[in-house]
């Protein structure tokens, strides 16, 4: 258990050469790679701590561009949906315009349809009804009811208002023509002269007269000269009968366009 | 029976000579050369690192730990020192697992070596950290009366980490030696086993006495810091 001098000094300097040679081959190269391990870690983190924060930004500004974006796209859905109520109810005005019109139209067609309908009915039952009237007057027409005829004439003649007596008076005095006189059957000669004599006495002059049969009158005597005519007919009747019956239907035609 | 590998001595010329403890601790600066060397060549910078080069940073980086708690603000200017103390002390001594090995801090000439690195390194620190005087001052505190008191401290401590750290390993060799003349089975293996933990403390313990002294020798400074700081 002594000290061995040369050792002893030897292993001091054993020991400062191992402590240089341990720094140069482990402490140096352990701490700097841990020094720029960490160095690297830090600037990682920063680097980290940047993306980060620029990621947040940029979810930020993502956000901000998606609020907009949502604001915009109920804007303008808004705007469609605002549109799109303003076209549906202009289409269905239209709509309703049109088949307002067309309801109208096919109304006016169904009434005129139906008027027409009742005109041709009415026409018919007319022309049947003065058929039958014309056929019966006809068939009763005799001498004797052309006798009353004329007397019913002459009377007629008698009881003209002044007025139309003037004018029937300067009528025949204007034409030089001979007085027509036209019946449904031939007149006997007094019938004959008590026409002229009351004419002639109406107008106190003396005219020329000729007398026609004409079975169109159906009954009754017509009385015409210079374009004026007296008559008391069966057919005047009949055909007052049938303006009176035409009157209304020609009214019912019109009304239609009335509406209109 | 040799109680030190001093006393092996394979070559001699005049009062040089070459025995078992020097071979040994070349043996062993070489292996932790190499394989510092080794580990070391690969360094890598990245986050996922090699097994060996994470053992090595643990290593590094702990010793750096316990320099910083004892009071050393800037430990990579002892990490050389005192690092090396450990990592050959401690290598030293593990070492005994491999049959037929004799520790060479089993010699106290060794143990003196490392000691005496430690009593020149306490003032070459305290110096280059508060001058010759700051230094000094220290063998003065807390009262000039403390002089010897701290010149003897000095010397003593000295000769304790030699003798201490030589003792236990020597005593631990010895103890092995004996018992395998009296029980070969099991007890030897009892014994290294704990002979391997007594080299780990023992080896903790050398350094860290060496820290708390260089601490120590550089307290000077410290508290001149720490009273300029106020004024600042």
């Amino acid at each position: 258990m002594q000290i061995d001098w040369f050792t002893l000094v030897a292993q001091v300097i054993n020991f400062l050469v191992l402590m240089w040679l341990l720094r140069r081959y482990l402490y140096k190269p352990i701490l700097k790679a841990i020094d720029e391990r960490e160095s690297k870690i830090v600037a990682q983190l920063k680097d980290a701590e940047s993306k980060k924060k620029e990621a947040l930004k940029e979810r930020e500004e993502f956000n901000k561009k998606n609020e907009k974006f949502d604001s915009e796209r109920d804007e303008l859905m808004q705007k469609v949906i605002a549109e799109s109520k303003e076209q549906k109810k202009k289409l269905t005005e239209k709509a309703r315009l049109e088949a307002n019109a067309l309801k109208k139209k096919l109304d006016d067609e169904i009434l005129a349809n139906h008027a027409a309908q009742k005109n041709e009915i009415e026409e018919n039952i007319q022309r049947e009804v003065l058929e039958i009237a014309r056929k019966t007057l006809a068939d009763l027409s005799s001498v004797d009811l052309e006798k009353q005829m004329v007397r019913t004439f002459v009377a007629k003649v008698n009881q003209l208002g002044k007025e139309e007596k003037e004018k029937f008076v300067s009528t025949l005095a204007s034409g030089k023509d001979p007085i027509l006189v036209q019946s449904a059957f031939d007149l006997s000669k007094s019938e004959k002269s008590e026409i002229q004599k009351e004419v002639n006495g109406l107008t106190k002059k003396e005219y020329g007269f000729e007398f026609k049969v004409n079975p169109k009158l159906i009954s009754g005597i017509e009385l015409s000269a210079n374009g004026y005519k007296l008559s008391w007919t069966i057919s005047e009747y009949i055909h007052s009968f049938e303006n009176e019956l035409n009157d209304p239907i020609q009214d019912k035609k019109d009304q239609p366009s009335d509406k209109k | 029976m040799e109680l030190s590998p001093d006393e092996r001595v394979f070559w001699e010329y005049g009062f040089i000579h070459i025995n078992l403890t020097l071979v040994t601790t070349w043996v062993l600066m070489a292996v932790l050369v190499i394989v510092s060397y080794l580990i070391t060549r690969r360094l890598r910078t990245d986050i996922r690192i090699s097994r060996w080069q994470c053992i090595l940073e643990m290593l590094v980086l702990g010793m750096n730990k316990q320099i910083q708690e004892i009071g050393l603000e800037e430990p990579k200017k002892y990490l050389d020192f005192i690092g090396t103390i450990f990592i050959f002390i401690a290598f030293s001594n593990l070492s005994i697992v491999f049959p037929g090995y004799v520790p060479p801090t089993s010699s106290l000439s060794t143990t003196a070596a490392l000691a005496i690195s430690v009593f020149l390194a306490v003032p070459i620190f305290g110096i280059s950290e508060s001058g010759v005087i700051g230094y000094l001052k220290t063998y003065v505190q807390p009262t000039f009366i403390m002089l010897p008191f701290n010149i003897i401290s000095e010397l003593s401590r000295t000769l304790a980490l030699a003798v201490r750290l030589f003792g236990n390993i020597m005593s631990g060799g010895l103890i092995v030696a004996i018992l395998l003349s009296i029980a070969p089975l099991l007890f030897p293996i009892l014994m290294t086993v704990l002979g391997l933990i007594t080299g780990l403390i023992q080896a903790y313990i050398f350094s860290i006495l060496a820290t708390v002294y260089i601490a120590a020798a550089t307290q000077e400074s410290k508290s001149k810091k720490i009273k300029l700081k106020p004024k600042n």
